[in-house]
């Protein structure tokens, strides 16, 4: 099962939180193509590997926060709060980047 | 090809089955076709079958990274129907089923399609009252569909625990709804489609896209460069990956859905049934294990396993309706990859590649879609516009809003 490190609470198990897809989203003017609005609304990075994304400890403290994690092996690469940049990760230095890292067994 | 027949298996028998040939044929791949199908899934060979038999279009290859079926397409749970909300999916998945009531015939191969009832359950009035509105839209489609009390159901499922946590009150079956064999439906069109002259070749991974102004003109794979100035995508889970090859991205999230089996039974379970409150469905196969699953992990994954909570929350909800149940044991749990849109409606027709054509976004639920998707898809190739069952299907929905959320239907159901 996946586990968390909610920044707020600490280690949890997956069932306590909810998922809330892609982070670092900004919304563009309002007076863009609806090409590029329809890319705001429903387009979202789905790649095989680093996924910066939001997750909320619903059945906990209720704070959103930040997770960097891999998509193919669920290794949490980092968690940080709302409001922080995201950390980057180059693939040759991966484990020298490792921060807080909470491995969830797939 | 060498037919299927009762008179060939006789024959064959006797001659201690040494002389059965290799379903289809396992070619080099030439330098350039007319089409390229990547995926060899049950989207991408029926697309490929349909093509050569449809339109003439022979000079295909459908190039698959694994081994054909190894996706989504050998690892569902086999739910056929057709009782979606909206006109434009009714009308697109009956037509879908109509194909698969025909199937085994045109194939010649047995892909035990059995019509025994899908049959969706409420535990609440509002349920009921949705129920209701459901089967009725149905119907306005020209799609059977019964409502069902709970008496009903009960002579239909001896079994089933009308009483459970949430208590079943009443529901609504597609008696036409049931289950084929998944491999049997892939190996079927395999074997019709390299017939026909189509080039299936497996342990071939597409990297890349070549194009030029601004149309696509062939493949790169881990075997070389193929050209074709027809490409079509049909990758399931796979597709953002694929697409972001092409430049483009879509509107997907992919994540893992379970589903497992247990150990064989006789006869115990006639209907499939499915309940959208409680995030389950079960059936038994024609080998007797008993088939379950529910909904998908909520976040991306490419693990291709999914995680224990969702397992744990499915196996609790079928055990509710089944008590008698719990003294099976399951034999084998799997996940697969799938494309979810964010309107559970799939994404298919022409790209702004031109020659780049998509078939993707069927999520938990594109098995039922197989030979409706291929033969549309075909059609859309063979003539590069969206074929009309297809239409309202296309990536431009997402740009001019009008979306086709069949998220009730599409959810759990399968
Ligand atoms: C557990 C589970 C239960 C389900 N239950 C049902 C159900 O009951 N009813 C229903 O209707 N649907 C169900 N589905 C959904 C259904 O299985 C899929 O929607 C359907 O099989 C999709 O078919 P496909 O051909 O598009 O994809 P797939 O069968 O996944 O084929 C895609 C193929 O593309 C290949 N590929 C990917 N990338 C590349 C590349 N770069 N180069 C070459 N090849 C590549 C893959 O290896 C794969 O073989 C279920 C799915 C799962 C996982
Ligand atoms: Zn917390």
């Amino acid at each position: 099962m996946l586990r968390l490190a909610c920044p707020y609470c600490g280690v949890r198990d997956q069932p306590e939180f909810r998922f809330g897809g892609q982070s670092h989203i900004t919304r563009p003017d309002f007076e863009v193509s609806d090409a590029v609005w329809a890319d705001y609304l429903f387009v979202r990075d789905n790649l095989k590997g680093m996924l910066y994304e939001r997750w909320l400890h619903e059945y906990g403290c209720g704070r959103w926060f930040n997770v960097a994690r891999d998509t193919a092996t669920h290794e949490v690469r980092a968690v940080y709060r709302m409001g922080e940049a995201k950390p980057m990760f180059h693939h040759e230095q991966a484990s020298s980047c490792q921060q807080t890292a909470k491995v969830g067994a797939p | 090809m060498q037919r299927y027949s009762l008179l060939n298996l006789a024959r064959n028998a006797l001659r201690g089955n040494k002389d059965w040939r290799a379903a289809w044929r396992t070619p080099t791949p030439k330098r350039g076709y007319d089409v390229i199908v990547i995926g060899g899934g049950g989207h991408g060979l029926a697309t490929a079958y349909y093509l050569a038999r449809e339109h003439g279009i022979r000079n295909v290859a459908v190039l698959e990274k694994g081994w054909i079926g190894g996706g989504n397409s050998g690892r569902n749970t086999q739910v056929c129907r057709s009782n979606y909300f909206y006109p434009a999916s009714a009308a697109f998945y009956e037509h879908s089923l109509k194909l698969y009531e025909g199937l085994s015939r045109e194939l010649n191969f047995n892909i035990m399609l059995s019509q025994r009832g899908v049959l969706s359950l409420a535990h609440s009035e509002h349920e009921l009252e949705i129920n209701r509105r459901w089967a009725n839209a149905t119907l306005m489609s020209g799609v059977d569909s019964e409502i069902l009390s709970a008496a009903d159901i009960k002579k239909l499922v001896p079994r089933i625990n009308l009483e459970s946590r949430y208590p079943v009150l009443g529901g609504f079956i597609q008696r036409r709804g049931g289950i084929a064999r998944h491999d049997a439906v892939v190996w079927g069109y395999a074997r019709a489609a390299s017939a026909l002259g189509v080039d299936i070749i497996q342990n071939c991974e597409v990297t890349g896209f070549q194009a030029s102004a601004g149309r696509v003109r062939g493949v790169e794979t881990s075997l070389g460069a193929i050209t074709a100035d027809r490409v079509v995508m049909s990758v399931a889970g796979h597709s953002s990956v694929l697409a972001q090859r092409a430049g483009l991205r879509l509107p997907i999230t992919t994540m893992a859905l379970q589903a497992m089996v247990t150990e064989p039974i006789k006869p115990a379970l006639d209907s499939i049934l499915v309940s959208g409150a409680i995030h389950a469905y079960v059936s038994q196969s024609d080998r007797g294990e008993i088939v379950i699953g529910g909904a998908a992990d909520a976040y991306n994954s490419y693990a291709q396993r999914g995680g224990l909570p969702v397992l744990q929350g499915t196996i609790a909800a079928v055990l509710e309706l089944f008590p008698s149940f719990s003294r099976l044991r399951l034999m084998r749990h799997w996940a697969g990859m799938v494309d979810i849109t964010p309107d559970t409606t799939p994404i298919m027709g022409l790209t702004p590649l031109e020659g780049l054509y998509i078939n993707c976004g069927w999520g938990t639920g594109g098995f039922k879609a197989i030979p409706g998707g291929g033969h549309s898809m075909a059609d859309t190739i063979a003539n590069n516009r969206p074929h009309p069952l297809i239409e309202r299907f296309g990536l431009n929905r997402f740009e001019n809003g009008a979306l086709i959320d069949e998220g009730a239907a599409a959810g759990v159901a399968h």
